[in-house]
């Protein structure tokens, strides 16, 4: 079946190929950083294969992570930038968490709190490589002295606090506001959807589609 | 891994771990630096006992030999040449090696259930078979003393020959040391043999002769009698007032209950407002709206969706030009 009028597409193939790898993949750190994070964790680290698999994989899926991340922020860093009735919006966020949306303003391809979550990931995920490399064994702690390694270990297990709580109001933002999952699996929104939670985003994509379809 | 009835500290444990034989008096090894004349069959023994076998390294110009400790070296003399104020030159010579501390920083640091333990009579040992090979013990060592095997990434150090101890016997060291310089038994024992030899060595005009049991990591079943106490570091490096590195006690300290607390209570707060709050649910399309955009001259009723991601241009401009997206 063709694709209906009714809808825009909002992520394409490979936006969606990339998010979902990133999502399997920042699980399985989170899983086995965890395992080593606190005791209670240590459970989590055979998610794989065992705390020794676990220690030895972690660093490596670290650095699939931060290329595939990078590779998604860097192509929307523009959209991600402080936008028109962001201010308005944040300052309405009661209205937001009540799901009052009429009242809001129209806004951009996305709104503050996704450009919240955009830039806290941008920053731990980077402070998570650099820390990260440096406790590496056995590849590349040897070089560097132990105050530093001791550093890196405290900044490493807070960014990857920050990125994971992140991530869990991320999950339950797409859970929260229906329709948004659909976007990130097949694709598309419906008009409806991008009118009332993107208005402008929404008006920018039809004017664009009505040029476009001028002859 | 023996006395395992009999370890009062394991790594990476919330829970009490088995202490039924805890009231066991604790042991020390007192290295009497003032007596050691460098000819490490300390060394030696170590090797012997422990069945190690350290590549054979290379002269580096001084007498240090391996230069360093390393995972097959659980102990290695410390030589270094000293010019005192008055123009002596005093030749110091410290064996190195694990402290085994009341407080030890490796064990805090460890994130492998019981890869680390402290036995009732205070040896610190690593049990290699659940060692994961982080290093994070390394980070948590207040003396740079565990070496992770290139062979096997484990960590490895001085277990003060926990197994010989446990049969009742001295550690190899001690037994070979030809002056007496390493003496071994309860710490209580050892502290007033320490007490006599400072007491030796100040007749002798060591003002500032004492003993070396830092405080600061609860002190150590190794301990040093040390010519110049006042200034431990002459001896190669050996810390001043050490103890665990703030950052270790920041990384490993409430920091990690109350960030896991955080993260569960993100995701509970999340339940909760679906709960109460419920989902935005998906807007309806409304007709008018429909209409006023096809009116608008805007989108043509068969047209299919628009493609946002497409940048090309004249993407778009006819049916068979468009993205398909999915069939449903
Ligand atoms: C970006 C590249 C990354 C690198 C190079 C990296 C590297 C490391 C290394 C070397 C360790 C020590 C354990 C081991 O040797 O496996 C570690 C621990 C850890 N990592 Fe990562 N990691 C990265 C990304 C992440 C991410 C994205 C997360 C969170 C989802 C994370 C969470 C953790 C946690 C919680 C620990 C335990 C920290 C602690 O012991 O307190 N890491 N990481
Ligand atoms: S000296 Fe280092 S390795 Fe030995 S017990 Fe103390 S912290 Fe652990």
């Amino acid at each position: 079946m063709k694709m209906p009028r009714d809808r825009l597409i909002r992520y394409s193939p490979l936006d969606r190929a990339n998010h979902w790898t990133m999502a399997m993949v920042f699980v399985l750190l989170a899983l086995s950083g965890l395992a080593f994070f606190h005791p209670a964790f240590f459970f989590l680290s055979h998610t794989l294969g065992g705390p020794v698999w676990a220690r030895i994989l972690h660093p490596f899926l670290g650095v699939v992570l931060v290329l595939l991340f990078y590779a998604m922020a860097a192509r929307h860093v523009r959209r991600n930038l402080l936008g028109e009735n962001d201010v308005q919006w944040m300052r309405q966020i009661g209205d937001v968490l009540d799901n009052r949306d009429e009242k809001l303003p129209p806004i951009g391809k996305y709104n503050p709190g996704q450009k919240l979550v955009y830039w806290s990931l941008v920053v731990s995920i980077a402070l998570l490589l650099i820390s990260g490399v440096i406790m590496w064994r056995p590849w590349f702690a040897g070089y560097f002295p132990i105050p530093l390694i001791r550093f890196a270990s405290l900044l490493h297990a807070v960014s990857a606090f920050v990125a994971i709580v992140t991530i869990v109001v991320h999950v339950y933002a797409a859970i929260w506001v229906k329709g948004s999952v659909r976007s990130m699996t097949r694709g598309w929104v419906t008009r409806a959807w991008a009118r009332h939670h993107h208005g402008l985003w929404a008006r920018e994509q039809e004017e664009a589609q009505r040029r476009e379809q001028q002859p | 891994m023996i006395n395992s009835q009999n370890i009062i500290a394991r790594s990476a444990t919330t829970t009490e771990p088995p202490q039924v034989r805890s009231h066991v008096e604790e042991v020390a090894k007192l290295i009497d630096v003032s007596k050691c004349i460098g000819c490490k069959a300390c060394q030696v023994a170590c090797m012997e006992w422990n069945d190690l076998r350290d590549d054979v390294g290379e002269c580096h110009g001084t007498y240090d030999n391996p230069t360093d400790l390393t995972a097959e070296s659980w102990t290695v003399m410390r030589f270094s040449e000293h010019e005192s104020a008055d123009g002596n030159l005093e030749w110091l010579i410290r064996k190195d090696g694990c402290m085994h501390c009341a407080e030890p920083g490796c064990l805090k640091a460890c994130p492998a259930p019981g890869a680390i333990v402290q036995y009732a009579n205070g040896i610190v040992d690593f049990d290699s078979n659940h060692c994961i090979g982080c290093g994070y013990c390394i980070t948590g060592c207040p003396f740079d003393i565990p070496r992770i095997s290139p062979k096997d990434q484990k960590s490895y150090k001085c277990t003060l020959c926990s197994d010989r101890v446990n049969a009742g016997m001295e550690p190899a060291c001690v037994k070979t040391c030809p002056t007496n310089c390493i003496e071994f038994g309860t710490k209580t024992d050892m502290l007033a043999r320490a007490e006599k030899r400072v007491g030796d060595l100040k007749a002798l005009g060591f003002r500032d002769a004492g003993i070396y049991d830092p405080a600061g990591v609860g002190g150590t079943h190794v301990m040093y009698v040390l010519h110049h106490a006042d200034d431990p570091n002459r001896y190669s490096g050996l810390p001043k007032d050490p103890r665990i590195s703030p950052l270790v006690g920041a990384w490993k300290g409430v920091t990690k209950p109350i960030m896991s607390a955080i993260i569960g209570i993100t995701a509970f707060a999340g339940v909760i407002h679906y709960m109460t709050k419920g989902p935005k649910e998906e807007p309806e399309d409304s007709p008018e709206e429909e209409h006023r955009a096809t009116r608008d001259g805007g989108v043509p009723p068969a047209s299919l969706g628009y493609d946002a991601t497409r940048r090309r241009p004249g993407a778009g401009r006819n049916a068979d030009d468009r993205p398909q997206g999915e069939d449903r």
